[in-house]
């Protein structure tokens, strides 16, 4: 097995985030997919309780539980295993009552009066360290080849908006108890969220409000001592599909209806006018894909694409993208 | 763009109509989040203005050119005249951004005295609760527009809903919230342990390891703060839920228009179709359903034809003379629409078979697309060209 070099080697937990609807959950999913090769062990985790992982590899909802969801790419030998987890505070707050206090079955009881609502509701923070505990867990995790029960942990992490807060563990949790357990739960969290085993990447579409949301992000991290960036990933861009000269000069309306007619189809001149249009529609949007892209650009992260897939995004089409990942270098 | 046809056959959704109807007072613009509430709002409003009607947008969360676009510059809660509407027919748009901190703390102060609401407001719990308190927005988005229809100012009012992940969270979460403030642990939270009340043992003991739970989890201040604070909100729970049950039964009103937008994407007609059920679970009006950012299918010519042509012209043989080469040049830029051109065409019929599983499960829906716009709307000539295609015009 040749170890080829990644742009985050030494990751071992890869936090994935962006704005609503960008393709977190399908790029966290295709990221673990690359991750998963040469017999490594990758656990997928889905942070906000959405059942989006058990949807996109078409399962059953996932039970609060560790289960192996699919294999990676590669060829005998080479490939290896995805795990999923879904984390719901509820079974998070149960999971930490047992850990430290080893009371899971009062913690059925108090759930049946709310209490896990009611604790999330008036420390809202809370539920946020319940989460990052579990995914820091589950890194530190002992066990496996290399001594690790994972090699890498993949995030599905709450949007661009509310992610600065969600790792700012120890800010969130400031306000609770002074001294105790949750303490130094936040500050081991803590200590694998600001190191360089954690970087957050970023997923973004090439419009106007992802792309500012994710420069805003970008910055809002870098101001948090410890905490790496990782890189930004462009999911549904559509590719151009002339060179930019061409797409520029706009097209050649009468010429093209001559192709047209030489590929056998029938009323030429009207079909060229109207892909013409098609055409010069395209050229504008790339035009404006560009402009976003040197905004993304200028933040200095690394940059990965991934094409906007015409099909619903099934399994195939997973291990599709998670190819791209790897040929650039992101897993 | 040549062809028009609709990707469904549901009955057409008339914008014009609802706007032009005097009796609609209030409109409201739902969908899972991302799709096109804020924008439809928007543009509903500045339709309705421009066609006579005293109009009030309520946004929330704004894009921030658009927000700059209606003069919206600063999160001051109160509307503004958008400057730019044409005034012809005698109509005005006044647009706001809600603030939902400021429209709580409103609340604190009208209903309660200088002091215990100093006091409030000073609260750690009070200022969790009503900055960060899932579903604090979508109450507040109901006092507000309980407030500006009681003002009886405007003629029309047009409600942007926040940002969520589902569109229920519009009606759930004032609900939500009410059963927070009043519930059990609440209560229990503010009764002291040797309460006066027929607490039974069994009870107290369960109530000790809650508290005691809770304390080791959060801390005795956090708790603390909380007790303090329901203390001194006591009086207003009941003109809490009274109000948010006013604010829900106006939008039972005849005078109130729902309008569901959706992406033409499996999830968040998935949310539209839970939203139309609802809905009609509450009898809340239902005006129909926004399908936005459609891509027209445009022409005739289908995909498989296409991409047929396309391959047809790229396996050509090259020549080498400078025809056959211009030729061949030409042949590239053609086949490369053609693959465009197919790509778009197996978008358009993806997205109609997405709708189709929407609109054969409520046929009756009334239905209207608005195509998706090259670029983001941003500023009032976006806004009109939404709100012409909302209203059918041809664009
Ligand atoms: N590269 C792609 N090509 C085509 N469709 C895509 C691509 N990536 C994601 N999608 C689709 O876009 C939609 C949103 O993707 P996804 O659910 O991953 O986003 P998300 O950021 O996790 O959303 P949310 O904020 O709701 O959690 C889904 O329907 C998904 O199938
Ligand atoms: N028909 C359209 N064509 C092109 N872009 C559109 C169209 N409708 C909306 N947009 C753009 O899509 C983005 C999201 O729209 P908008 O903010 O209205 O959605 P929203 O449902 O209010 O989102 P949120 O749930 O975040 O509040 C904006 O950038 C807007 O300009
Ligand atoms: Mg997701
Ligand atoms: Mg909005």
């Amino acid at each position: 097995m040749t170890a080829r070099d990644t742009d985050w080697d030494g990751v071992r937990l890869h936090v994935v985030t962006g704005k609503g609807g960008t393709g977190k959950t399908t790029v966290a999913a295709a990221l673990a997919l690359a991750l998963a090769r040469g017999g490594r062990k990758v656990l997928l985790i889905e942070a906000e309780g959405r059942q989006g992982i058990a949807r996109l590899f078409d399962r059953p909802p996932l039970p609060y539980g560790e289960r192996k969801i699919a294999i990676g790419p590669g060829g005998e030998g080479e490939t290896g295993d995805v795990y999923a987890l879904a984390i719901d505070p509820e079974g998070a707050l149960l999971d930490y009552l047992q850990m430290f206090y080893g009371m899971r079955s009062a913690g059925r009881a108090l759930t049946k009066l709310g209490m896990v609502d009611f604790a999330t509701t008036i420390a809202p923070g809370l539920s946020d360290v319940l989460c990052t505990g579990k995914a820091t867990e589950a890194v530190r995790r002992k066990g496996g080849r290399n001594g690790h029960a994972y090699d890498a942990v993949v995030m599905d992490a709450p949007p661009t908006g509310r992610i600065g807060r969600f790792l700012n563990v120890s800010a969130e949790v400031s306000g609770l108890a002074k001294v105790g357990p949750i303490r130094s739960h936040a500050d081991s969290v803590a200590n694998v969220i600001k190191s360089p085993q954690t970087a957050v990447h970023f997923v973004c579409t090439l419009e106007e409000m992802p792309v500012q949301e994710t420069l805003d992000g970008i910055a809002e991290l870098r101001g948090v001592k410890g905490m790496q960036v990782g890189g930004v990933i462009v999911n549904m861009a559509r590719p151009a599909v002339l060179p930019r000269e061409e797409l520029e000069s706009g097209p050649d309306v009468s010429a093209l209806a001559g192709s047209l007619t030489r590929a056998g189809l029938h009323s030429a001149d009207e079909l060229a006018k109207s892909l013409g249009d098609e055409l010069a529609e395209h050229a504008r949007r790339v035009r404006l894909q560009d402009g976003q892209r040197d905004d993304l650009a200028e933040a200095g992260q690394p940059l990965y694409e991934l094409p906007l897939l015409t099909d619903a995004i099934d399994l195939a089409a997973l291990y599709r993208l998670a190819a791209e990942l790897r040929d650039q270098g992101a897993a | 763009m040549t062809s028009t046809t609709a990707l469904t056959d549901n009955p057409v959704l008339e914008a014009d109509r609802i706007i032009d109807d005097r009796r609609t007072r209030i409109i409201v613009c739902c969908g899972s989040g991302g799709v096109g509430k804020t924008t439809t709002a928007a543009a509903i409003g500045l339709r309705a203005a421009e066609r006579g009607r005293q109009v009030c947008v309520l946004t929330v969360d704004p894009a921030r050119r658009l927000a700059q676009s209606m003069g919206l510059t600063s999160l001051d809660n109160t509307p503004r005249l958008v400057e730019g509407v044409s005034e012809e027919p005698g109509g005005s748009m006044y647009a706001m951004m809600l603030d939902m901190k400021r429209t709580f703390d409103e609340i604190v102060e009208a209903h309660s005295d200088p002091a215990r609401a100093e006091q409030i407001l000073a609260n750690p719990f009070y200022q969790a609760l009503s900055s960060s308190f899932a579903g604090t927005q979508e109450y507040m988005a109901m006092e507000k527009l309980g407030q500006l229809r009681k003002s009886d100012e405007w003629d029309l009012i047009v409600v942007d809903t926040p940002p969520s992940r589902s569109a229920l969270d519009f009606l759930d979460a004032p609900e939500r919230l009410g059963r927070f403030l009043d519930g059990r642990l609440i209560k229990l939270l503010l009764t002291p342990a040797k309460a006066t009340r027929p607490f039974t043992k069994v009870i107290n003991a369960g109530f000790s390891v809650v508290t005691g739970t809770l304390t080791k989890i959060l801390g005795a201040q956090v708790l603390r703060d909380a007790q303090t604070f329901v203390t001194a909100f006591d009086t207003m729970f009941g003109g809490f839920r009274e109000r948010a049950d006013a604010t829900y039964k106006l939008l039972q009103a005849p005078g109130t228009s729902f309008l569901v937008v959706a992406a033409p994407e499996p999830d968040a007609l998935r949310e539209a179709a839970y939203f139309v059920e609802r809905l009609d679970a509450e009898r809340m009006p239902l005006a129909g359903l926004i399908l936005n950012r459609v891509h027209r299918a445009p022409g005739t010519l289908s995909a498989p034809r296409s991409l047929a042509a396309a391959e047809t012209l790229e396996s050509a043989p090259n020549g080498s003379s400078e025809t056959d080469s211009s030729q061949a040049s030409a042949d590239a830029v053609a086949a490369a629409a053609l693959r465009l051109h197919a790509a778009r065409m197996s978008l358009g019929e993806r997205e109609r078979r997405v709708a189709s599983a929407f609109t054969s499960a409520h046929p009756a829906v009334p239905v209207m697309e608005v195509p998706a716009l090259p670029e983001d709307v941003h500023d009032l000539a976006g806004l009109r060209t939404v709100g012409a295609s909302l209203s059918g015009e041809p664009q």
